[in-house]
């Protein structure tokens, strides 16, 4: 029964969707205000039905009801509860789900935020709802022909299969909603830029609309990806925290586009500057979106990530995903010429900088996206074999964002329009002097050599450095700190945090240190300073594995620090066996320990491994997000003052 | 031979159809006792890093637990105390696997573009933000509010 309510709510919220459709792109044209307002409850309505048909999906989990062929294909009676939950999302159906109710989400909020005072106002979020509907009819659509998640089996399985144990982590709980509360809030920047693009008369006042929206999703992207990035090293056992792997890289392109979409949206506020190309990085943004969804879904690509994938599917994602790129570009360059140029600028100017960072953004996508996919076409046109792997992208991304690194201190110092060097070199002279002592520090200091690791810790310190001095210029006075602009906060906090991820990626690539040895209960090893004992290890039941749990005690410096217990899991329903690492953390360096598998003579093999700094890779993300957080709380609370101001001045004269 | 035998098998398991992923084996055979000179030790490290593991997907063999993995771990050391340069390893591996195994793609004519395509668009990105600065530096001095519409 439950089954049936949830694609029930499917088709009732693809009808609700096609009307908004059509009454959010008629009601704009004709300027009429009761069809705009219609467009508006279609989209409330479509997103309480989207919630529906997920909840439905949801208590099937929690129910085990194996009736439903995709519980019975990735659930089992046994699993504890928050996995059956985040289960919901842990295969390609689900998470189909959890990304049109995440679209429901934003469109509900377009919806609930545009202004409907007046026809003309009203217009260009009405357009944005119609584009919002016509991208969730195709993924309805898509969902309810070759990925329906309430497709029944008869007879029902007594049990289920079970859930991959990689993916019953609380990772799974955070990881994947986030990534595609990114992915599918650049739908609206998108939405915005090609209602911008249908509206004769729009210039850049959709960028007001839309940049709230990019900045979460940014920022929910900032978080997903960091989520990501942090249950992998924790997960995967050898403390690696980034792969290049084609998954990944499908998220970071979408990042790289959105963040210098926010940049060059910034300007096009500001000044009118780069109005066509912000409208085309909207486009592309939620393009690199659809790119990944379509990566990680259509099975082209061999991955941790691809559980569940269809080349049939993969055939339709690339429909939409061509539909969503051509038809905007095509009104782009009908649109584009007409568009009026914004303020000249001078070379020293934060424009100026503003196009540098959007150069070396889209170019680093551009180069992800090229040795992403290369491996695929070279195979498939001349069946040659190659990988591109790590070294090729720390050959050319890489370098990319460190020259990105050495400017991004300099555009908020520099003014709008013009500049003057002289001016922004002198008042980031602290900043160059910390960069420095760092440079000279690391070089005296860490071993082994690298100088590509110096560069990197020369940068990082730069970037912070030169967010403490945005701040402290802007403030004047120390007293004066808390009356700074939410927006200067919010520039100084997400390059600081990029500085701080900087230092975390560096120390953890560059100077690790790593023990393997067998150890037979009473031994002790050596790793960085610690001293590590096998005291024993003994078999635990879990609520669906057995594990082999040691109890490891670290000493340094002749003191006990601490006993920790890394386990080796192994999952009788899926025959699979997982590592569970024991990590203490001083947030200044990572003690990471593993447990191998066990020897003849009654040892274990132990790993452990010191990552320096490895801690700051994820402090550093959440600093950036609480970047996005302060720019969103800024304006939530400008716009509440503003709705004050108004009100009062509304009944001030009827008194 | 024995390690010949055990990659064979190790392929075998993998490529057979439907087949689980290597990964999902008890790692019996992946522990590799480190050289005991750290100069080779690290040059070890350094190597596998840029292999790829052929069974598991997109893992370097420094990373993976699979046995094929520990096999050229094994193999590499063994390679290295035989007086055998990084060159010599790395290109006696390319025979036998192709370049699939390299993580670095080499430099050839069909990787022309994946390796010089990036430096190519930052020339054509470089170029246009000249020309957008000088068409704007020369609007700049003719009418230097243009239709600013500055918000502030």
């Amino acid at each position: 029964m439950t089954g049936e309510l949830g694609q029930l709510a499917l088709c009732l919220a693809l009808a609700l969707s096609m009307v908004q459709a059509f009454t959010g792109f008629a009601g704009a044209s004709r300027g009429s205000v009761r069809l705009m307002a219609m467009g508006r409850g279609a989209a409330l309505g479509s997103f309480v039905f989207l919630a529906l048909a997920f909840f439905t999906l949801m208590f099937a989990y929690v129910t085990s009801d194996f009736s439903v062929s995709v519980v019975a294909e990735n659930s089992h009676t046994a699993k504890p509860l928050i996995y059956k939950i985040s289960g919901v999302w842990g295969n390609h159906e689900g998470s189909m789900i959890l990304w049109l109710l995440i679209l429901g989400v934003y469109s509900a909020a377009i919806a609930m935020t545009q202004p409907t005072d007046n026809a003309a106002n009203a217009e260009l979020g009405s357009r944005a709802l119609g584009v919002q509907a016509l991208i969730a009819v195709a993924f309805l659509i898509f969902v309810l022909l070759t990925s329906d998640p309430f497709n029944r089996l008869y007879p029902p399985p007594f049990e289920g299969s079970g859930l991959n144990p990689l993916l019953q982590d609380p990772g799974l709980a955070f990881h994947p909603p986030l990534l595609y509360l990114g992915y599918v809030g650049l739908s609206a920047a998108f939405s915005f830029a090609a209602a911008a693009l249908l509206d004769k008369r729009n210039d850049a006042a959709w960028v007001r609309r839309a940049r709230p929206f990019a900045t979460a999703a940014w920022t929910a992207l900032t978080l997903g990806i960091a989520a990501g990035s942090w249950w992998a090293y924790y997960t995967l056992g050898w403390g690696g925290f980034w792969f290049w792997d084609p998954v990944e890289n499908a998220s970071l392109m979408p990042w790289l586009i959105a963040t210098a979409l926010i940049h060059s949206m910034m300007a096009t506020e500001r000044t009118g500057a780069f109005k066509s190309w912000t409208l085309l990085l909207a486009i592309a943004a939620f393009s690199f979106s659809l790119i990944g969804t379509f990566l990680v879904r259509s099975g082209v690509l061999n991955s941790v990530h691809s559980f569940a994938n269809d080349p049939k599917r993969g055939l339709f994602i690339l429909m939409i995903l061509f539909v969503a790129i051509a038809a905007p570009l095509v009104l782009f360059a009908w649109r584009a010429p007409k568009l009026s140029p914004g303020a000249p600028f001078d070379l020293i100017s934060r424009e100026t900088g503003i196009m540098t960072n959007n150069l070396l953004l889209t170019a680093s996508a551009a180069t992800i996206l090229t040795g992403t996919l290369y491996p695929l076409v070279l195979d498939a046109a001349e069946g040659i074999k190659i990988s591109v792997g790590p070294p090729y992208f720390a050959a050319t991304v890489v370098p990319m964002l460190a020259l990105l690194a050495l400017i991004m201190p300099f555009g908020p110092i520099t003014l709008w329009r013009k500049g003057d060097w002289r001016t922004s070199l002198y008042a980031l002279r602290y900043a160059m002097a910390a960069a420095a002592v760092a440079l000279l520090g690391a070089l005296a200091l860490l071993r082994p050599a690298s100088a590509l690791g110096f560069i990197a810790i020369m940068l990082g310190v730069w970037l912070i450095g030169g967010a403490i001095t945005d701040v402290a210029r802007r403030a004047g006075h120390l007293k004066r700190l808390r009356l700074l602009p939410s927006a200067a906060w919010s520039v100084a906090l997400a390059h600081a945090g990029l500085g701080v991820v900087a230092l975390g990626c560096v120390g953890a690539t560059m100077w690790k240190s790593e023990t393997i040895q067998v150890l037979a209960p009473g031994q002790t090893m050596n790793v960085a300073g610690y001293t590590l004992r096998l005291d024993g290890t003994e078999k635990v039941q879990g609520p669906n594995y057995l594990a082999d749990r040691a109890a490891i005690t670290v000493m340094a410096g002749g003191n006990t620090i601490t006993v920790v217990h890394p386990e080796k899991r192994s999952y009788p329903v899926e025959q699979m066996v997982t590592t569970q690492s024991a990590i203490r953390t001083t947030i200044i360096s990572d003690l990471y320990i593993v447990l191998g598998d066990a020897r003849e003579n009654g040892g274990w093999v132990v790993r452990a491994y010191v990552n320096p700094m490895a801690p700051f890779i994820w402090l550093g993300a959440v600093v950036m997000a609480l970047a996005g957080f302060v720019a969103l709380g800024g304006r939530l609370a400008a716009r509440v003052r503003a709705g004050r101001i108004a009100a009062g001045a509304v009944s001030e004269p009827a008194e | 031979m024995r390690v010949l035998a055990a990659i064979f098998a190790a392929l075998l398991t993998v490529l057979a159809p439907g087949s689980p992923a290597l990964a999902q084996q008890p790692e019996e055979s992946t522990y590799v006792p480190a050289l005991a000179d750290p100069a080779l030790e690290a040059r070890a490290k350094s190597l596998q890093r840029e292999l790829r593991c052929l069974v598991c997907q997109g893992q370097s063999i420094d990373e993976s637990n699979s046995a094929l993995a520990a096999d050229l771990r094994r193999l590499i050391r063994q390679q290295i105390q035989a007086g055998q340069s990084d060159e010599d390893i790395k290109n006696f591996l390319v025979a036998r696997y192709g370049a699939f195994v390299l993580m670095k793609p080499p430099v050839r004519q069909d990787t022309f573009f994946l390796w010089f395509g990036p430096g190519l668009l930052l020339l054509v990105g470089g170029t246009a933000i000249g020309v957008t600065v000088l068409r704007s530096r020369r609007r700049l001095a003719i009418e230097p509010e243009g239709d600013l519409d500055v918000q502030t």
